[in-house]
């Protein structure tokens, strides 16, 4: 993260990449069409190596040119991204807010991961693609970022109406394709990206924005607040339940830029919402900060379901390059009976920080959190959830699994806080570590504060590995080792992946065959 | 003469915790000119080393995770003093509500941290035991001390364990030879005076040294005489080689505004058995820092404790549990019950290195709330780093099961009597594993006999809780 200097170089430096990238990519590819459990009788040492020298599947890269901005951080690169955006003076002012407050802070170091320290003024805060004149069909969209999304299986063409899904694709900060506007928009949803929002409906977004993660919240979030580039807004009226699943797939590009998304979402009394994420980055070498902040807001007797399927760059068997994942997610259940619950499959990035948290204000309210997370290589993962109860009779869900193997270390850190007044407020929490090989490790931190004696909790952990006889009972029926694993896998994560939206589901138990190819313990 | 870092720190409370660490700092000087290091030169070097790393640390604020629910502002800000001049007479009648041994079974008496003959019996001598007053012990066999003093305290981060090794003037040497089993349990008392014009601060050191296959029991009891301020910071070690077995079981009966730190640290080697457990009753802030690593294999380590608390009471009980050979067993049993504005914190860890496989851990908390403004915070944690382990972890907190309640109702009893008789099942999880008779009757008794503010609220019927039991 800290050869800037040389950004001249960097042009030929990526055009070699690329070239390297795509020979590695057509050998990849090659691989990926071979069945995943081709190898059956393979030894376990064997399937071991494999594993672990197995590539990053989705690591392609778009050459697109950047319109960016000069690396490095000042009021000027904020004034600049603000500029760019067209965006009104209290926008600009909020971000001057968040940045001066940034300058105040220090890096916090109280979580369970390492990294070499973050040169922040070596990022490049923003960057689009080339400003095209407004299109009117697909066609004349750039057929290189039509090629990116049909390899990450984003259906924006035919394929849209049959996955009935809509989508607006987030490429290197600037929303470049939106579809399904019309459906949502006969409902009377809004759905658009961040950028979009502030310019269309600036007294939603001045309402909601910054009301559940201030922009004074913590050091990454109030980096986002500052420099957020771009992001999606979903607003749900009162009484809709929104007619289909919303998607945003995220894709870090360019080469260099953090990406700093900035999403809200607010459901109005009674509305309903199903929002998806998923994200895949291109291969790269070089470390790269994101600094991603997510708002929910329910009011009476809504609900928001927010899944997410996180695979983006891990970094090498060494853990060079890969994603840093500094994420703040948070939900407010401001209203009665309201219902927000967060759903996250966490497969990529060299390190994972994020604690998707609920505030149970709303009498009744309810929140949910259900979290796979896998670490792999040197991968590393410091995550879990914070369930705040405020109002009477109040309940939460925990379930979290952690599956370390190779060098990955995985922390499960929650907070259960259950102020005075939240009378016959309920928490279960179930945190299960698996444990694949002998060199990686599973830690839990939980916290559980009590302040009345009408609430109820309970915090279960176990830990454990595959078991030999478990291995030996599928063996013995004529299944490989690896098939076992797999299964094994997907039974300890049932409990989550029943949770993530039917073609997610699919998704996430591929995701994690594909993780734990040859990964025998 | 001693470095005083600069931390860059705002909030005033903080600042008192940097006046009080200068305070410290300054008292030590005066401390090092007239303690006399005996025979035993190091001690006065491990002092200085202990004061440095404490003027380091200093005392910790809240943004200390460690310290997180527990405010050690109210400990910093009073100016303690150490007893000089004459021990103050106490007499042993005071004593006997929290005495169970007779007097054939040995009994160290320390008052204010300093040893108090005329208290003490001797006991039958068993051969091959050493139990002495520690600073006698440093003064006359040095040589047997010095391997066993500060081996296995490690207070790189434990501001009160430094300042207990910068401190210590006093406390108890034992020492049991191979394969030696000591029958009767070692009572070891110590009492804190309070109600004088200076309120006083004590330091007492435990060194417990068994060698291989040698079976003891220690006991370990707080006293507080007197209404008033005091602090005692003890600081126990146990080191158990190879087989050896140390039970070590460690009350508290303190008065209202006493403040108590413990640190236990134990080092075991294989096949060993350490069980310690402890019931704190009454205080004002009750801390008790415990940091076991098992060095051995198949060894056994079992931490228990129990809080009742009442008022604005608090108890703090932070463990470490380090497995650092395979197939260890470790127990951590907590459980608080909370009337009252009292608070309760557990922070458990057990820590599996990474060639402790076949580690079977277990930690369980347990909190019963039985007043809208008591609180109850509760971190078990697990940091593992071997594959093939068995670690489970729960924590429970609430109030009374209404069915049960009702059950007993339905069957005569009062709601008070219920009550107690829930509280008393739920408390005698921790209470019927101690295995010394009378001090197991003893702790009951103190603790049941309390007064209860479940009762305090219906006149007329303040003894319902006794009468339960």
């Amino acid at each position: 993260m800290n050869n800037i200097p040389h950004r001249t170089a960097t042009n030929s430096k990526t055009q070699t990449q690329n070239s390297e990238l795509r020979t590695q990519n057509s050998v990849l590819s090659t691989q990926n069409s071979e069945l995943p459990h081709m190898s059956r009788a393979t030894p376990e040492t064997d399937t071991l190596q494999q594993w672990e020298q197995s590539t990053y599947k989705y690591g392609f890269y778009t050459d697109i040119e950047a319109d960016a901005a000069p690396p490095g951080l000042s009021e000027e690169i904020i004034r600049f991204i603000s500029a760019k955006k067209e965006e009104p003076e209290w926008m600009l002012e909020w971000r001057l807010k968040a940045y001066r407050h940034w300058l105040t802070m220090e890096e916090p170091e109280w979580h369970n991961v390492h990294y070499p320290p973050i040169d922040y003024q070596s990022i490049i805060y923003y960057s689009a693609p080339k400003k095209k004149p407004q299109l009117d069909s697909l066609d004349e969209v750039d057929p290189e970022l039509l090629r990116t999304y049909e390899k990450l299986g984003i259906p924006l063409e035919e394929q849209k109406m049959l996955a009935g899904v809509a989508v607006d694709a987030v490429f290197d900060s600037v929303s470049v394709a939106t579809t399904f506007k019309e459906t949502l928009a006969e409902a009377g949803v809004i759905f658009c990206s961040m950028s979009e929002a502030v310019r269309e409906h600036p007294e939603l977004v001045r309402k909601y924005l910054g009301s559940v993660v201030p922009y004074s919240d913590n050091y990454f979030a109030t980096l986002n607040s500052a420099v957020f580039t771009d992001g999606s807004f979903v607003y749900i009226p009162k009484g809709v339940k929104c007619p289909m699943e919303l998607s945003t797939y995220f894709r870090i590009n360019a080469m260099n830029t953090g990406q700093f998304e900035r999403t809200l979402i607010v459901a109005e009394e009674g509305a309903s919402v199903s929002y998806l994420e998923g994200c895949t980055a291109p291969m790269r070498d070089e470390n790269q900060l994101h600094a991603a902040v997510v708002e929910l807001v329910a009011m009476d007797d809504a609900s928001i379901k927010y899944s997410t399927i996180q695979n983006w760059y891990p970094g090498d068997e060494n853990g060079v390059g890969g994603i840093y994942n500094f994420v703040t997610k948070r939900g407010k259940a401001l209203g009665k009976r309201s219902h927000i619950s967060w759903t996250q499959v966490e497969t990529g990035s060299a390190i994972t920080w994020k604690y998707p948290s609920c505030i149970l204000i709303g009498d009744d309210s309810v929140g949910e959190f259900y979290s796979v997370a896998l670490t792999n290589r040197r991968q590393q993962a410091d995550t879990g959830t914070k369930m705040v109860h405020i109002g009477k009779n109040t309940r939460s869900t925990i379930v979290s699994k952690g599956i370390s193997a190779g060098r990955g270390q995985n922390t499960y850190r929650g907070l259960v806080r259950v102020n005075k007044g939240a009378q016959g407020a309920r928490n279960f929490t179930q945190c299960d570590s698996m444990l694949i090989g002998d060199r990686c490790g599973a830690h839990t931190f939980p916290y559980i504060e009590v302040k009345n004696p009408t609430a109820k909790l309970e915090h279960e952990a176990t830990t454990s590995k595959i078991g030999e006889d478990q291995l030996f009972y599928c063996n013995q029926r004529g299944l490989s080792t690896e098939d076992a694993v797999n299964m094994i896998v997907n039974g300890f994560c049932k409990e989550v992946f029943r949770e993530l939206p039917m073609e997610f589901a699919v998704e996430a138990q591929k995701l994690l065959e594909v993780s734990l190819e040859g990964s025998v313990g | 003469m001693i470095n005083k870092p600069e931390r860059p720190h705002t909030v005033s409370d903080t600042n008192e915790l940097i006046l009080a660490r200068d305070r410290q700092l300054e008292d030590f000087s005066g401390f090092l000119d007239v303690d006399g290091a005996g025979g035993l030169p190091s001690l006065k070097a491990s002092r200085k080393a202990a004061i440095e790393r404490f003027a380091e640390i200093g005392f910790p604020d809240r943004r200390n995770e460690d310290w997180k629910y527990t405010n050690v502002a109210p400990i910093a800000r009073t100016a303690f003093a150490r007893p000089t001049g004459e021990i103050p007479y106490i007499d042993a009648a005071e004593l006997a509500p929290y005495r169970f041994g007779d007097d054939s079974s040995p009994r160290l008496v320390f008052v204010d941290g300093r040893y108090a003959p005329s208290l003490s019996t001797n006991g039958a001598t068993t051969k091959g035991v050493t139990l002495l007053p520690l600073a006698e012990a440093v003064r006359t066999r040095a040589a047997d001390v010095e391997p066993w003093l500060g081996q296995c305290l490690d207070d790189t981060n434990r501001p009160f364990a430094a300042l207990n090794t910068a401190f210590f003037e006093d406390g108890v040497f034992l020492h049991l030879e191979k394969g030696v089993r000591v029958e009767s349990p070692i009572e070891l008392v110590f009492i804190a005076t309070a109600g004088g014009d200076t309120p006083l601060a004590s330091h007492p050191r435990i060194v417990i040294g068994a060698e291989a296959g040698a079976v003891a029991t220690v006991t370990e009891t707080h006293v507080g005489v007197g209404e008033g301020v005091s602090l005692t910071n003890v600081a126990t070690e146990i080191m158990a080689r190879e087989g050896a077995h140390v039970f070590h079981y460690r009350t508290t009966h303190l008065p209202d505004e006493a403040f108590h730190i413990s640190t236990l640290a134990v080092r075991q080697e294989g096949k060993t058995d350490v069980t310690s457990c402890t019931i704190s009753i009454g205080g004002r802030i009750t801390r008790n820092d415990y940091h076991a690593i098992m060095a051995g294999e198949d060894g056994l380590c079992a931490l228990r404790g129990l809080a009742k608390l009442r008022g604005r009471e608090h108890v703090d009980n932070h463990l470490r549990v380090e497995h650092a050979a395979p197939a260890c067993e470790s127990r951590e049993y907590f459980k608080s019950v909370l009337e009252d504005e009292s608070r309760s914190a557990f922070t458990g860890r057990i820590f599996v290195h990474q060639i402790a496989q076949k580690t079977d851990g277990k930690q369980t908390n347990s909190n019963l709330l039985l007043s809208e403004n008591a609180q109850a915070d509760s971190r078990p944690q697990l940091e593992i780093f071997a594959d093939d382990v068995k670690c489970t972890h729960a924590a429970l907190t609430g109030q009374l099961d209404e069915d049960a309640i009702f059950y007993l109702r339905a069957r005569g009893l009062s709601e008070r009597e219920a009550t107690s008789i829930l509280v008393r099942a739920f408390a005698g999880e921790i209470i019927d594993t101690i295995k010394v008779d009378a001090l197991r009757e003893l702790v009951e008794e103190r603790l049941f006999s309390r007064e209860s503010s479940i009762d305090a609220g219906a006149p007329g019927k303040s003894g319902a809780l006794q009468e339960a039991v």
